[in-house]
């Protein structure tokens, strides 16, 4: 097997790493503090970063803390993912105007340009979600051009996990904490403790290398490597929260009429801020508009959910009026559907549905709710 | 001749199958020939039902008359099928009418007659009862599915 | 690689060439290509067209899929974005987008006989199969075509269907919901018509279109009287924005309706048409 290679760097040197990718004309989009919250913006340099900062999730709850120490990624997962960036909210297929009973198209061949993204900060989890959305969007009957554009060449610079939101289940569904190499530029694990503050490094491939090279990063001993493993391997072994994915597949083939659908009904909102978070969710809507005078007319796409009301609308009404039925595609499709249409989950584990739901219904709860011994017919709480 | 002919038919009728020869002798004897001519209406809605038809060829509508309004069909049976079961329950009159959309041959059957056959053979009217349900469950699944009116606009 | 997803989203402008009248709410549009492009596609596939500025519908294609200098669509007027689109007058130009989805299996049906069961519209969809079997005559057995309208004045296409009655080896069977004293054909549910038809079910393949209630009443007894579910064809329909497979409106369980479907075997599916609120 060949050997890991591995280097170290003292923490405060990400402040180089940032610089370097800009040097190398990359937008640098990374972790900062707004609003309350993580989010991933574009950051000038290492005073943009969280620096010491943590955050306290759970069921319906997020708020910031202070750590005690000065991690630079010691927070979880915030409400945005990195689909903010490769699949805007928002965007314009086409403007077109209109001449007597005719029309024209105006700008639809134009090729979008992008500048080169650096993502700085992406958790295993993330990573799963990105390959997910890679699925759908690019190897579909017909490639997002938009998304495509953006993904390309994205300087990817990833961060294992050390320790766990309680929100988080990726291990049971094998997308992390560990971030694979192989989808990524450069890993880091971040260390701090007593005994110093650093990053274990990793490069796949020459474009990582050659960062690190840049940044003087000294070799890492056997030790370092045993050292972050077993904060990652910590990190996975305290995940109380766990999904069983086959398990699940299998219970909701049957469970269509299951009371348990009723009971998450009564709470659950349709309020759509699960498929917000959520970062493999594509689904999306088309907008047509018009000037006043009917002269031009503009084609957006917009990001949708399958909670709203008219998402199944069709002949003067919609197939999933109630909330129930709306709730059960979302799960369904998530943990069951999203494997048929694309050969894995469309969950990757990272927990954003349970703490951005405004009653704190829990993903893995349903599920394993819906898992139960359907002979002995009790609840699980 | 007639006869035998009758009796042929109504012993190799889809509907009289698994009859037994006595039973089907008996059904020969409350039966008769019958002709319609276009526009010629077999009975009207509220009129005593005492025949039941055997179509051989044709076609008859069953249809009803809203009020102020032309009359609408709501069902049309033809070569082979059986029509008419009020004869067979209380109060014994017809809820339709049926009227034949083109020259129509029958054999009509003397209801008033079988029905009181049937009160005193249970057997015979249990062989009845047994036929004509099924005609009337496939008739009502039918209705429920006209009654959705799925071609229509929402 | 797969084709541009822009290439899908950017509608073409087709120009309304002729309007034709069927029933007091049902149009057929014969549209033409302003700029070249082709009007090929499968039966049982569909197109969006777009009303500029207004917005788009799936529409089935229902015109003869052996010439592509047109496109042809019937379509029921039935609510807002309908009657804008067969508001079209001839001169006047619509976007359209596709063909999308899946067809109807022409192919596999090729020397067995063709079982049409058609439902109120849905007869569109199914008029692309009975040209394509008509113009193939040798390649197929019998063609049978089972028709239910709401009422007589609701049938489509009225002149083709007498003709393709007369024709040999081709069956013809129509009926209505109800009728008024002048319609002289039968009433009843469409399921009522199978019993007029010599079917031999080893050697059949049946395409059924129309309300989703009624494409299963039908699959059902065609499965009763011993076709093989395999062999029963049914065209489904959701909600749809982008009819390209990437928006997610029209899932239905695992299927995408517009690029898996709009056509299923009535075998792979038939669970998901019992579950209410799929």
């Amino acid at each position: 097997m060949p050997e890991r290679k591995g280097t170290r760097f003292p923490a405060e040197r990400i402040a180089d790493l940032i610089q370097a990718l800009a040097g190398r004309g990359y937008q640098v989009i990374g972790p900062t503090v707004r609003d309350g919250a993580v989010v991933y913006e574009e950051i000038a340099d290492s005073r943009d970063l969280p620096r010491g900062w943590g955050d306290r999730q759970e069921p319906g709850r997020y708020r910031l803390e202070r750590r005690a120490d000065t991690a630079w990624f010691g927070y979880h997962l915030g409400p945005q993912s990195w689909k903010r960036h490769l699949f805007p909210s928002q965007s314009r297929l086409f403007a077109a105007a209109r001449q007597d009973g005719s029309f024209r198209i105006l700008d639809g061949a134009e090729k979008p340009a992008e500048p080169p993204r650096a993502f700085l900060g992406v958790r295993a989890c993330e990573l799963a979600a990105i390959a997910a959305q890679d699925k759908v969007l690019l190897d579909g009957a017909f490639r997002d051009a938009l998304y495509a554009a953006r993904r390309n060449g994205i300087f990817v610079v990833a961060v294992n996990c050390t320790a766990p939101a309680p929100t988080c289940f990726c291990a049971s569904l094998g997308t992390g904490p560990e971030a694979p190499a192989a989808l990524c530029d450069i890993v880091l694990t971040e260390v701090v403790n007593d005994s110093g503050h650093w990053f274990l490094a990793e490069a796949a491939g020459a474009r990582g290398a050659g960062v690190l090279e840049q940044l003087g990063a000294a070799p890492c001993s056997e030790d370092d490597w045993r050292r972050a493993a077993s904060a990652i391997g910590a990190a996975a072994q305290s995940q109380t929260r766990r999904v069983d994915c086959e398990r699940v597949r299998e219970a909701l083939d049957t469970a269509f009429e299951d009371e348990r659908w009723d009971a998450v009904a009564l709470r659950c909102l349709a309020c759509g801020n699960c498929t917000m978070v959520c970062p493999t969710c594509f689904c999306t809507t088309i907008e047509d508009s018009s000037d006043v005078g009917g002269a031009r007319a503009e084609r957006w796409r917009r990001w949708d959910s399958c909670f709203t009301a008219s998402f199944s609308y069709i002949h003067g009404g919609s197939v999933r009026t109630s909330v129930k039925a709306r709730y059960r595609q979302w799960l369904t499709h998530k943990l069951a559907t999203w494997i048929d249409q694309f050969g894995t989950p469309g969950c990757v584990g990272c927990g954003r549905c349970i703490t951005w739901c405004p009653v704190g219904i829990d993903l893995t709860a349903e599920a394993q709710a819906l898992c139960r011994d359907k002979d002995d017919g009790s609840t699980v709480a | 001749m007639e006869v035998q002919s009758l009796e042929k038919i109504i012993a190799e009728h889809e509907f009289f199958a698994d009859l037994e020869a006595y039973y089907t002798a008996l059904l020969v004897s409350c039966a008769s020939n019958v002709r319609f001519e276009a526009g010629r209406y077999l009975w009207h809605e509220g009129e005593e039902a005492n025949t039941f038809y055997l179509v051989r060829e044709g076609r008859i509508a069953v249809e009803i008359n809203p009020p102020m309004r032309k009359p609408i069909v709501v069902d049309t049976v033809c070569e082979g099928d059986v029509l008419g079961w009020s004869w067979l329950l209380p109060p014994y009159v017809w809820k339709f009418s049926a009227r034949a959309v083109e020259a129509t041959r029958a054999i009509a059957l003397d209801g008033k007659c079988l029905r009181n056959k049937c009160e005193q053979n249970h057997d015979l009217g249990y062989e009845m009862l047994k036929r004509f349900s099924q005609i009337m469950n496939r008739r009502l699944d039918a209705t429920r599915v006209q009654l959705l009116d799925l071609y229509a606009t929402r | 690689m797969p084709p541009d997803e822009k290439e899908a989203m950017i509608p073409e402008p087709w120009e309304v060439r002729r309007v034709t009248r069927e029933t007091p709410d049902t149009f057929t549009m014969v549209l033409e290509p302003r700029n070249g492009s082709r009007g090929g596609f499968r039966p049982g596939q569909f197109s969006m067209l777009w009303v500029f500025g207004v917005g788009e519908l799936p529409i089935s294609i229902s015109g003869d899929p052996s010439q592509d200098a047109s496109l042809t669509f019937t379509v029921r007027s039935v609510g807002p974005a309908t009657q804008a689109l067969t508001g079209h007058s001839v001169g006047q130009e619509l976007g359209v987008r596709g063909p999308f989805g899946a067809g109807w299996p022409v192919e596999q049906a090729r020397g067995r006989d063709v079982l049409l069961v058609a439902g109120g519209i849905g007869l569109a969809p199914l008029r692309p199969v009975i040209y394509h079997v008509l113009r193939h005559r040798q390649d197929y057995g019998r063609l049978i075509l089972a028709y239910g309208a709401r009422s007589p004045r609701d049938l489509l296409y009225r002149k083709e269907l007498a003709q393709w009655a007369r024709l040999k080896d081709v069956q013809v069977l129509t009926t209505v919901d109800y009728g008024g004293v002048s319609w002289r054909g039968r009433v009843g549910v469409v399921t009522s018509l199978f019993r007029f038809m010599r079917l031999q079910p080893a050697r059949t393949a049946a395409m059924v279109c129309g309300p989703e209630i009624m494409m299963r009443l039908v699959a059902r007894e065609l499965t009763t009287r011993g076709l093989a579910a395999g062999d029963v064809y049914l065209s489904m329909e959701r909600n749809m924005k982008c009819g390209a497979g990437f928006c997610g409106h029209c899932q239905w369980g695992p299927h995408f309706i517009c690029k898996d479907g709009p056509v299923f075997a009535y075998g792979g599916i038939a669970p998901l048409l019992d579950r209410y609120e799929l």
